[in-house]
């Protein structure tokens, strides 16, 4: 016991040190010089920092992060609302310019090594030391849910230096001290009764060194800890919102793309049919695929199927069955990464072993809004409405492409209809770009048609778990999981993460060696698979498979114990991790989970540590006449702090819907280099009829605040699975579950 | 050919081939983008509108076969004044990405016009061929019953 910790903490310690004494050191440095702020003042508005802008009408807060559903904007103008003193019908938020001054410190914080759910306030100080690095690297994305953490304390001090030096600039006009200064709805107020309104002030507060601040203890908490209206809810159920897809301009045509599904180039094409159809522009050609200009989107939608293209072929296996082939390979070969290796599993344990292979499939996005942009390309200068999470990428992508500099393209992002990591590749991007280019003058909407979207995604790769486990009175005893998918850090389009090459592909085996359980023999190794194959970042990514094969393996583990499996998996993580531990417990009083239940009805338990939140689901499965039924899934989640209860449990309630629609039924599979699924009639989700209900908690005991767009995925799989096995007997260990039991779907 | 669509109490002339769907009229040409594009081929929802008062999907109406009146989310309320439904949404806090929340809320206000106090089975019948990617069924659910009853309750 003792000799594991150490080896856990001297790993840390040695990595912690040379993060503060080499290459990171120097980033703190250049960390705390402060970026220039992207905001310029114009006409009745001035900005204060690169997160507060203060207009006649109220005040905006800017927020370098993509609105993709998971409500970040609000929770972002709520951190920065809750020190700035504004009423929150004044509060409009809009998504800031790609800019080096919205780094994103938490995505790269993550990235130094350790046990996550270990971290207390020194690994926490090494984690946010590292996170100045992002800066350096422009890594401004939405995304690993980390934009919670990231905002957390970034937001809170904006708003509270804006406040500070509001009051300054009012103490100085009326000869009194700060200290007798409060604020209110967007007001300093003097004890006298005198008011400035902040627009008042502004200006003059630009002007002036904002002061050293402290932040509001929590007890004083207005609007963090307490569900907010959404700021985009009212735009959203009126068909207001503005989505890329909806961008509209005066002269605007309407483009689509047909692009090589197999990535490589175009060996010849004839747009003959498609030039003779009615409504058509043009047909523009893009190396590696064609573009069609028309009137409106469906006509160029009908004339790019009618374009006849003749495809390179593809730089990788052609099907599946020879895709997953090569990647098995990557077991034949030594392991690439082996983050944790506690005990001695070589050694021969005595109790009962068990062995378990898990197979994953690759998957689709499918995000509701098509990929889709719009581009003007006048004077020299782009101008790109796009979806972008990683906006400077994607800005810099598109400039590179055309020629011009990165100074010369202004990227504007407006809501995205949906993103999972999708919209992280700048591929759609730099083609509205491509194609605004290729007729200056002329604004152009770019829409893919759902059939573009499946064949040209950037897929979850395919994943395999090969498990070995020995329990001895009613222990686990020995882990040993062994890990093979194409490795995302290696092959996948950008953002890379540097600091995660140098230190081996941990994402690749996030889920598994990361757990929060006291196992004395636990080894996890990861082998890379190098397949060619296009892929990418997934919403849960790493453990969106990994929570699969480790908790189904430990439900497997439980049931050669002859235990309960919560139990057994609430005792392993109670030597641990406590918050864990505590997401366990709530899970089964909420489910009520010794009760017994009707015939045919059983429930199965899932349980993954991730992106800093522990989250144990419980899903109830029952036998009806035409099949089986996703009934219910109950949801605990421990999040550290919670700071908008009522997002928290649609994030949560959303995720755990989004991983039990791909452990039900997704799977794309490829031939001829393409994928097979065409749109949603063969790549389908739960509906209305086929989603459970859902009951969620939030606890609130873990040391660091997490984000939660992503945490209810990982566990969903394991849950329907092990509820599968309890009510049928039969354990499925491959995905999707459809293909072994007929569910209600 | 010329044609005269009336579309959430207004009149608007198109002229463009009679195959083009109703959906790309209302998006492409009037600049009606509350009515979203999600797959083209019936499968999603997104685009879903009222013809003559009945939920039908505009990606599959040609603009030949349009008869009367076109209702689109932007005329079942406004930012200023919601309808009963949408106001429920609001409440719920239905929408996440809120991509597909425009086809549900008209396909749920064509639910509640046909059966105004639908139980949960009526619920999954009309709205299974509504895809909500962000997984906001048990909120929609709770929205259209919390609307069925404000809308018994003023009568």
């Amino acid at each position: 016991m003792a000799g594991r910790i150490r080896k856990i903490a001297r790993r840390s310690f040695l990595i912690g040190s040379v993060a503060i004494a080499g290459g990171v050191a120097f980033g703190v440095y250049k960390w705390r010089e402060v970026p220039p702020n992207p905001l310029e003042p114009s006409d009745g508005s001035t900005p204060l920092n690169p997160y507060v802008v203060i207009t006649r009408e109220g005040v905006t807060i800017i927020t370098p992060k993509a609105e993709m559903g998971q409500g970040v904007q609000s929770t972002w103008a709520a951190l920065a609302a809750e020190e700035l003193d504004v009423d929150w019908e004044d509060i409009t938020v809009l998504h800031g310019p790609p800019a080096q001054a919205y780094f994103n410190s938490a995505l790269f914080g993550e990235g130094v090594p350790g046990l996550a759910y270990k971290v207390g306030p020194t690994g926490a100080y090494i984690r946010d030391i590292a996170g100045g690095g992002a800066k350096l690297l422009s890594l401004q994305l939405t995304g690993g849910s980390t934009s919670t953490r990231d905002g957390y304390e970034k937001m809170r001090m904006a708003g509270a230096t804006a406040r500070e030096t509001l009051k300054i600039v009012a103490a100085r006009r009326l000869g009194v001290g700060v200290g007798e200064l409060s604020t209110a709805s967007g007001e300093v107020v003097a004890r006298d009764g005198r008011r400035f309104a902040y627009a008042d002030l502004a200006e003059e507060a630009a002007s002036i060194e904002p002061p050293k601040v402290e932040l509001r203890d929590p007890s004083t908490w207005r609007y963090l800890g307490k569900t907010m209206p959404r700021l985009d809810m009212i735009p959203k159920v009126t068909g207001r919102a503005a989505y890329a897809i909806d961008v509209r301009l005066p002269g605007m045509k309407f483009a689509t793309v047909r692009m090589n599904p197999r990535r490589t180039g175009m060996i010849s094409y004839d747009a003959s049919a498609a030039l003779a159809m009615e409504g058509v522009e043009t047909v523009i050609d893009l190396g590696s695929g064609i573009a069609v200009v028309a009137r409106n989107t469906w006509i160029a939608i009908q004339a790019a199927e009618a374009v006849e293209i003749v495809w390179d072929k593809p730089n990788y296996p052609e099907t599946t069955e020879a895709l997953n082939a090569l990647a098995l390979t990557a077991f034949d070969r030594p392991a690439n990464s082996t983050p944790r290796d506690e005990g001695d599993v070589d050694k021969p344990q005595d109790g009962i072993e068990i062995t378990a292979e898990y197979e994953a499939p690759w998957l689709a996005h499918t995000t509701m809004e098509p990929m889709s942009s719009a581009a003007l390309f006048t004077g020299g200068k782009l101008t790109l409405w796009s979806g972008a999470q990683a906006p400077i990428l994607a800005r810099d992508r598109a400039a590179e492409a055309i020629g011009i500099s990165p100074d010369d393209v202004e990227l504007i992002v407006p809501y995205l209809g949906g993103g999972y990591g999708r919209r992280s590749v700048a591929d759609f991007t730099i083609l509205a770009g491509r194609i605004a280019a290729a007729m200056p003058d002329v604004p152009v909407s770019v829409t893919w048609s759902r059939e573009e979207d499946m064949r040209n995604d950037f897929y979850r790769p395919a994943a395999w778990g090969r498990f070995r486990g020995v329990v001895q009175d009613g222990q686990a005893v020995l882990l040993e999981g062994k890990i093979a998918s194409t490795s995302l850090t290696n092959d996948s389009n950008p953002p890379e993460d540097p600091t995660e090459k140098q230190m081996g592909d941990r994402e690749l085996v996030a889920g598994a060696w990361d757990q929060p359980y006291s196992i004395p023999n636990y080894r996890i190794s990861g082998y890379t698979a190098r397949t060619g194959a296009p892929i990418g970042y997934w919403r849960s990514v790493g453990p969106s498979y990994n929570g699969f094969f480790f908790d189904t393996f430990i439900d497997e583990l439980a049931y050669a114990a002859q235990r309960d499996p919560l139990q057994f998996r609430l005792e392993m993580a109670r030597k641990e991790h406590a918050p864990s531990a505590g997401a366990i417990e709530a899970v089964a009083e909420m489910s009520n989970w010794g009760a017994a239940r009707a015939d045919g009805t059983a429930l199965g338990i899932g349980f993954t540590y991730s992106f800093g939140a522990a989250v144990a689901q419980v899903v109830q499965v029952s036998q009806r006449d035409r099949g089986i039924s996703i009934d219910k899934v109950w949801i605990a989640a421990d999040v550290g702090r919670a700071l908008d209860p009522g997002n928290l449990e649609a994030q949560l309630s959303g995720g755990a819907i989004f991983g039990l629609s791909a452990a039900a039924v997704g799977k794309i599979t490829f031939s001829d280099g393409t994928a097979d699924q065409q749109n949603f009639w063969d790549y389908d989700a739960l509906r209305m009829p086929s989603a459970p209900a859902t009951e969620v908690r939030i606890l609130e005991s873990a040391y660091r605040i997490s984000g939660v767009g992503e945490v209810a995925v990982p566990p969903a799989a394991p849950a329907l699975g092990n509820a599968l096995f309890r009510l049928t007997g039969l354990r499925a260990r491959t995905l999707p579950l459809i293909e072994t039991f007929n569910l209600l779907v | 050919m010329m044609r005269t669509l009336l579309i959430n109490g207004k009149v608007h002339r198109v002229d463009l081939p009679d195959e083009v769907p109703l959906l790309w009229v209302l998006r492409d040409e009037l600049g009606l983008t509350g009515t979203k594009f999600g797959c083209g081929v019936a499968a999603c929802g997104a685009c879903t509108v009222h013809m003559n008062g009945a939920a039908v999907r505009s990606c599959q109406v040609a603009l030949g076969d349009v008869t009367g009146a076109i209702v689109t989310i932007e005329g079942l309320g406004s930012p200023e004044k919601l309808s009963v439904l949408q106001q429920a949404w609001a409440d719920h806090q239905v929408a996440q990405c809120g991509y597909c929340q425009s086809g549900q809320i008209m396909q749920a206000a064509d639910l509640l016009a046909q059966n105004p106090e639908p139980t949960d089975q009526d619920i999954d019948d009309a709205m299974q061929g509504n895809l909500c990617r962000c997984g906001t069924y048990p909120r929609i659910r709770a929205a259209i019953h919390d609307a069925a009853a404000r809308m018994k309750a003023e009568g």
